[in-house]
Order: structure tokens, then sequence, then C-alpha cells
């Protein structure tokens, strides 16, 4: 096999022109001088930048600086600036004012391409890929390598290649395997292959783990601790401050478009992170101290849907939060959707109230009072380019018509008043909902399923792509929903956040229940023994 | 690559069929069960003159078929290619009977008053930013019009151009094996079909029409002109129309100015048939040949049959709706 020896349109991947001894470096031991240099340098450097977009002054006077193999953690609250700074940095966006330095030289990014050439890649939070093609054809899109008169794409080389790129990164995917067909997971190794084939020393990821479970993460941070080794600097967007403490070298914090510090992501407590970013202390992170009633309102059993959900049973109270914890693919999401009547199940008995109904749709489960609020607000749970009031609404216009008009004033009224209630940030009822933040349009969608009088409220991911400061409102607002009477589950990837809210937790793997646990004692450590109970035996 | 792993649960499997070509065996399959119904049920089908009538048939709309499939599978739409056809077909008989030009300048202005109407198009639809569904609209009228105004609505015959019988009617390869009456027209469909086949699987401009119908989007981040390659989709799109429109004037022996509407929907219909996804990024020609095919087989062996002409559409309507239909329910199953 010549891979090991061919020459490769990488600088990570393998000998090309001049970068034969940091990749050997690399494999073997660095010199004392290398390893210096390639820690030591700024890569890129970005200063005094300004972006102001119609209406918005993005960032204002932002400097940020990167330096080769080490990973830079971006924090900040959602509209903090970080994408729109990153966006800057990869050619996406032209700052309005300020210098962008690649290699200590001033330059300018007039396209994607422009910093893709400069080595600068970013993987998009949503992974932009051709589902249709090959994990090979992806990666050199745009760049195949050709023959006969350069009409034609030589297959084999481009898969060569490609193979060449993932045995550098340990990974193991099939070259030719169609993307479209991956796991979450896998698509994204495929992204930082293509990145790495541009030869990248600065790889922006954006929030990479939020659709990954636990191993799949672990792999990925191998991978980023491989590409550190080879003096690739990375810049990490993250929420997640376990992940920065686990693999950040520093951090920079970022607040309403300003540039606020940047620290040793090891030596600083995450409290003064959290606090930099927020602008404002956070309450220590405290347990669900209550419990709910005796009341049973929701009650399944023996619930079955082929291998995804295997003879599951779970009962919720009045007043109750209900955690569903797992990994990801433990069928969390599947149970919530079989209870929702959105998904078909093959056998199983649902109780509400007492009573034994069957759900076929979800408008059956509508009318019974259970609600299902989507971790993928924008596809599932809101119409974004439909006003705030008519996103609360839109659930009870029966409730609105008279004589088949709609009462526009009773809607406003309405919206008003959870808007109101809700603590919804937006300038008035009428704003579209795609321009408010991920926050408020979670308590958007909050807001319509209790306007429908819905009093079980299945929350999935209630809080994925939302900042801190939001989140502790979320968190909240969930709590005073219990406290009212209604009854609660939340499915959450995030243990802290399954511990900080549930009265009652349910552990899933493989389809499973592998166990129920108390909330106000139950340990992150309890948690995962179940989650991976069935794993670890098979 | 031996020590390479095959991407084990999550990846698609190689050695099992992918939904596009299952989807092709399918139509396979519809077809062969169709020629087999008609052969046993139609007398005087499966005849070698009514053989060679059905390929004659399918000639034209095989070859729109196959034109429609480049901008499909790139993500668009082109409803211009019936009148576009006629278009050309105009052309050509402006440049050979109007103008006395020799026939390869007939030929060669016919493609590339195709591939500049479908250029055109295609810089609407790309730098205008004008949806296709709308744009190729505007440019079915546009060619339709132009087709009418050029020709002064009258047909144009091809008289003086004894040899531009070669394109469609005359069986050049009767010459060399007479037992093989394929006429000429019939053989173009199939060089085209190929040529094309091998331009959408095996060259960048393939790969680049994929691409955009996959997603766009990536294509663009990952530095593709998109714009410049849509324009030469609906060119292509263009010049193959071009092509159609040959065959069926020299069918004909003129261009009729007023034919050529519907035309685009039987060879969507094609495309549909043969597994091309409406929604771009996966889709074969050998799919649409084989759905022109069907067309055209169910027409004739209903003719046949004795049953009324009109039938024939209903037919291919249900057709249309369930080949939609096994697409659907391919894609839920893998």
């Amino acid at each position: 096999m010549s891979v090991q020896t061919r020459i490769l349109p990488t600088r990570f991947g393998g000998a090309s022109k001049g970068t034969a001894k940091r990749v050997d470096a690399g494999k073997g031991g660095k010199t004392v001088a290398q390893a210096a240099k390639a820690a030591g340098q700024s890569v890129v450097e970005l200063r005094g930048i300004e972006k102001s977009f119609p209406g918005v002054r993005a960032l204002q006077d932002v400097g940020f600086d990167l330096r080769a193999g080490e990973v830079h953690a971006l924090m900040g609250e959602n509209g903090a600036g970080k994408s729109t700074l990153m966006k800057i940095m990869t050619g996406v966006y032209q700052p309005d004012a300020g210098e962008i330095l690649v290699d200590g030289k001033a330059v300018t990014l007039r396209d994607p391409q422009a910093a893709q050439a400069l080595g600068i890649s970013i993987i998009h939070q949503e992974l932009f890929l051709m589902n249709h093609l090959s994990a090979a054809q992806n990666i050199f899109i745009g760049r195949e390598p050709r023959r006969g008169f350069g009409i034609f794409v030589d297959e084999a080389k481009l898969k060569r290649d490609a193979a060449a790129i993932f045995r550098r990164m340990k990974v193991d995917i099939d070259p030719a395997a169609e993307v479209g067909a991956m796991t979450v997971a896998r698509q994204q190794l495929v992204e930082i292959a293509k990145a790495l084939s541009y030869d990248a020393r600065v790889l922006v990821m954006d929030e990479p783990t939020s659709a990954l479970n636990e191993t799949e993460v672990e792999h990925l941070f191998a991978v980023i601790e491989d590409l550190k080794a080879h003096g690739v600097g990375i810049v990490y967007i993250t929420h997640k401050m376990d992940e920065v403490k686990r693999i950040a070298d520093r951090v920079t914090v970022m607040r309403d478009g300003q540039y606020i510090d940047t620290l040793p992501a090891a030596s600083t407590p995450m409290s003064t992170i959290i606090q930099l970013m927020v602008g404002r202390e956070l309450a220590d992170q405290h347990r669900a101290t209550g419990h709910g009633t005796t009341e049973e309102v929701l009650r399944v059993t023996g619930l079955n849907r082929g291998k995804a959900i295997r003879n599951v049973s779970l009962s919720l109270h009045r007043g109750e939060i209900l955690g569903i914890a797992g990994l990801m693919g433990a069928g969390r999401t599947e149970v919530a959707r079989a209870i929702f009547g959105a998904d078909p199940i093959d056998s199983g008995e649902i109780h509400i109230h007492g009573k034994a109904c069957r759900i076929g749709s979800p408008a059956d489960a509508v009318a019974r009072g259970i609600a299902y609020l989507s971790e993928d607000r924008k596809h599932f749970g809101l119409v974004t380019g439909m006003s705030v009031r008519d996103n609360v609404t839109m659930a009870s216009w029966g409730r609105f018509m008279q004589g088949g008009f709609m009462q526009d004033a009773a809607l406003g009224k309405v919206a008003e008043e959870y808007v109101r209630k809700l603590k919804v940030k937006t300038p008035h009822i009428h704003q579209e909902t795609r321009l408010l933040s991920g926050g408020n349009q979670q308590k958007v969608v909050i807001s319509k399923w209790l306007l429908r009088d819905c009093d079980i409220l299945i929350f999935d991911e209630p809080t994925r792509g939302i900042d801190v400061g939001a989140k502790a409102e979320i968190y909240r607002l969930l709590e005073e929903l219990a406290a009212q009477g209604k009854a609660v589950i939340v499915i959450s990837s995030e243990l802290p956040e399954v511990l900080r809210l549930s009265h009652r937790i349910a552990v899933m793997c493989e389809g499973r229940i592998t166990g129920e646990l108390d909330g106000r004692t139950a340990t992150q450590e309890d948690i995962m023994t179940l989650a991976t109970q069935r794993a670890n035996a098979a | 690559m031996t020590d390479t792993t095959v991407d084990g649960a999550q990846g698609a499997k190689p050695g099992f069929l992918t939904t596009a070509a299952l989807q092709k065996a399918v139509a396979f399959v519809v077809l062969v069960a169709l020629l087999g119904f008609f052969s046993l049920f139609a007398p005087n089908f499966a005849t070698g003159s009514n053989m060679v009538g059905i390929m004659q048939a399918t000639a034209v709309n095989g070859v729109l078929g196959v034109a429609v499939t480049f901008v499909i599978i790139s993500g668009g739409i082109d409803l211009s290619v019936g009148t576009m056809m006629t278009l050309t077909a105009v052309v050509a008989g402006i440049v050979l009977t109007n103008l006395g030009m020799p026939l390869p300048l007939g030929i060669l202005a016919a493609i590339a008053a195709g591939a500049f109407m479908g250029a055109v198009s295609g810089f609407t639809i790309a730098e205008l930013k004008i949806p296709p569904f709308i744009a190729t609209l505007g440019m079915m009228q546009i060619a339709r019009g132009l087709a009418l105004v050029f020709s002064e609505a009258k047909p144009i015959y091809f008289n003086d151009t004894p040899s531009y019988q070669l394109l469609s009617p005359v069986s050049s390869i009767s010459a060399i094996f007479p037992s093989i009456e394929i006429p000429n027209g019939v053989m173009i469909m199939f060089v085209v079909a190929i040529l094309s086949s091998i331009v959408l699987t095996r060259t960048i401009v393939g790969r680049m029409i994929f691409a955009l119908g996959s997603n766009e989007e990536a294509a663009r981040l990952s530095g593709i002109k998109v714009n410049r390659w849509k324009i030469l989709t609906y060119a292509i799109c263009g010049g193959i129309s071009g092509i159609a429109g040959l065959i069926v004037s020299s069918r004909l022996n003129s261009a009729q100015p007023a034919l050529g509407l519907g035309y685009e929907l039987d060879a969507i219909a094609a495309v549909v048939i043969g597994g091309t996804s409406l929604s771009g990024g996966r889709g074969t020609v050998t799919g649409t040949i084989i759905g022109a095919f069907i067309m055209s087989v169910l027409t004739n062996g209903l003719r046949v049959m004795g049953v009324q002409e009109e039938w024939k559409i209903v037919v291919t309507g249900v057709i249309i709706i369930v080949a939609v239909f096994i697409d659907i329910f391919l894609r839920k199953k893998s």
C-alpha cells in the first residue's frame, strides 16, 4: 500500500512540500525549537474588528488571536458575536473596520476560499455536506483529481487520498460510503477531513459536540488532540464548560459584541468564566428539592416499537419533573414521540388521568393535554416566519374565531399576557419569531402549549443552543410549571441539567429503561452507570 | 484499500443496491412486464415494425428527458424544453431552407440556439435568483413566441435538404445489418443517453451537477462557482433540447412552429418514472430512458389493444404518482 509515502494535499495528512519535518516531528517527538515555534506563534490575529448589520452593532473593536497547536475556546452567550467574529475570520463576512493578520501579515479575506487558501477552515454547526455524494467526493468537491484531458474525475485517486486522510486522523470511515447514510458524528469527521485536505492550519469548530454522544465526543477529542500535536490551531466555540476544561488551552470570552477577556483555561474557575459571559454572578448550580404529588397523570406500560423502544413503562405525576437521561440513541426521543402519537407503536398502553387511551396522532395527544416540545424548534416548534402573537395562539385559534373571523384584538391580548408572564424578550408581539433568540423562541413555544391547556409537557433538550443566562430562566420556568401542577418530562443529554431539574430520573439504554433514580440524591456517576449498563453487557 | 474497513452499521452498505439503482431496477421490471403483457394480449404488438414504431416514438421524449435529467439532478426544473425543441427546429429550418446553408451548419445552429437559450434561463436563475419554475415558465413562452415569429407561424419544410432525413427516419445501421432497422433518430437518442450518462457519472461537470442538487450551500462554501455551473447545466439542457428539435423536424420533414407545448411534461414524467428525485442530487440517465420507453410502450400497447387513445394520458398520470410513491416508500425503508 502506497498511502504512507504518497504526496498528500494536506500538511496534516502527509509529506507535502516543505512540511515533511513537521509531520515527522508529530509522529516521533518534536524538537524543542519546533515545539516552541508551533505552540507559541500567532497564526491568526484579529485587531479592532468592527461589524454592523442594519440596526445592529454586532462587533465593536474586537481582538482575538490564535496560536499554532492550541485549542482556543470562544465563549459567550448567544448573540455575543462569536459566530460573526468567526465568519469574519473565515472570509464569510467582511469587517467594516479592523485588521486580519495571518502569520503576522495583514490579509483581506474576500471569500471563504481566500481563507481556505491560507489554511483557515470552519466546521459549521449545521454541517454543510452533500448527502448524496460519498465521503471522498465531499472532501475533494471542486478540487477533484482529474485525468483524461482534465475532464474525467480520477475516482481511484480520490478515494486513495481520502483514505489517507482518514488514516492519519485514525478514523475508520469508508471513503466510498454515502455521507447521507452516516451518523452526525461521522459526518463531522468527514468535514474535519475536508478541512485538513485544504492544508488547514486553523480550524474553527462551532459547537461540534452538540449532536454527539459521549463516546463520539471522546473520539472527537482524540482527533482534536492529534491535530494540536500537529500544530493546527483550533478555535472551539461551545457552551459546555466541562469541554473547555477538558481540551482548551485558552478561553476568550465575548459579551454583547465586545471582547471581554482571554484567560488560561486550566487555571480559571468555571464560575469566573460564566460570570464574565453573563456579566453577573449566577447562583450556584442547585438541585431539585421538591417532588411531585401522588396524583398520577400519565402511565405508560409495556411500550414497544421495533428496536427503538423495548418494554418501556413510566409514570408521571402532577407537579413532577421527570428526567429521562441516556446516551444519544438510547430511545429517549422515541419514547416521547410514541407518547405524543408522532410514531406508531407496536404494543403498549397509555393511561392519562387513569383512563386508558389510544393516541394515534399528535392531534389526539394534544386533545388530551399532552404537548411535545421538540429539540428542533425551528423545524417542529415554531413557524419562524410568523409573529410571536400568531405562534403563541396558533394551537388555540379555534377559540378565537367568531363567525369565521379571527378576533385579532383577543389574540393580541392573550399573546401580550404570555409574553409578560414568561418574560419573552421581544420588542412587540408582531415580531417574527425567527428574529428572537433561542431562549425566547423556546418561551414562545411553551406559551403556545400552555394556552392550549396542556398539562403534560414533554421537553426534548429544552436548552439546546440556548446560552447560559437564558438556560437559568428556562429552568426556573420549568420549575414554576411543575409548581403550578403541570406534569413535566425533561429529556436531556446534559447530566447537570437532568440533575438540576428532575425530581425523578429514568435512565434509558438501548430502548429500555435501565433504572430509576431519586433526583435529589442521584449523581452523574449513577446515571452514567445505568446509561451504559446494557452497552457494557453486550 | 484492502485495509480500509467498510463503514459498518451506519454507512451505506456497498454491494447493496442504492435507492436510485433499486428504483431504476423497478422501472426496468415494469417495462419488461408491460412488454410481456402487451405481447400476450395485444395482437400485432410484438412485431418488428411495431417495435421500431415504439422506438421511433420514444426518441424525441427520450432525448428531452435526458436534457431535463441534467437540470433535475442539479435541483432545478426546466419547463421550456418542449418549446425550446420547436424553436431550435425553426432555427434549423431558417438556416437550411431560408438561407440554404449546408446540413452541418443547420445542426450546429439548432444545438447552439438551444444551448444559448438554456444559458439565458440559467442566468436568470443563477444570477437574478428567479426560481427555476418561474424562469423556465417564462422561457417556455419566449421560445414558443420566437418560434412563431421567426417562422411567421408557418411550417418550414426541408425539401431542399434531402440529407436532413438522415437525422431521424433513415436507418443507416440497416445498411450494414439489414435485419436491424433501427432509425437514426433512435440511435441518436442512445448516443445522447450514453454520452450524458458518462458526463454525469464520470466527469467534473457531472460531479458539480450532483453537488448542486445535493446541497447547493455546501457546494458554494466549498469554493465552487455555483452560478457558473448552474448556467452550464441549463445550457446543456437547452443544447440537448436542440438535438430533440432536429430529430422531430427530421421525422416530420418540417419545422412545425405550433408544436412543442406539453412535451416538457412528458419529458419530466419520463425522468420521474425513471427514479430521478425531483428534489435533486439523485438520478440516472438510464432511468430516464427506461421511463420514456414505459410511456411509449403504454401508448402503443393500448392503441394496439384498441383502447381509446386518451386513456393513455390517464394511465401516464397514474404511473407518475405511483413512481413517486415508490421513491418515497423505498427511501423510508432505507
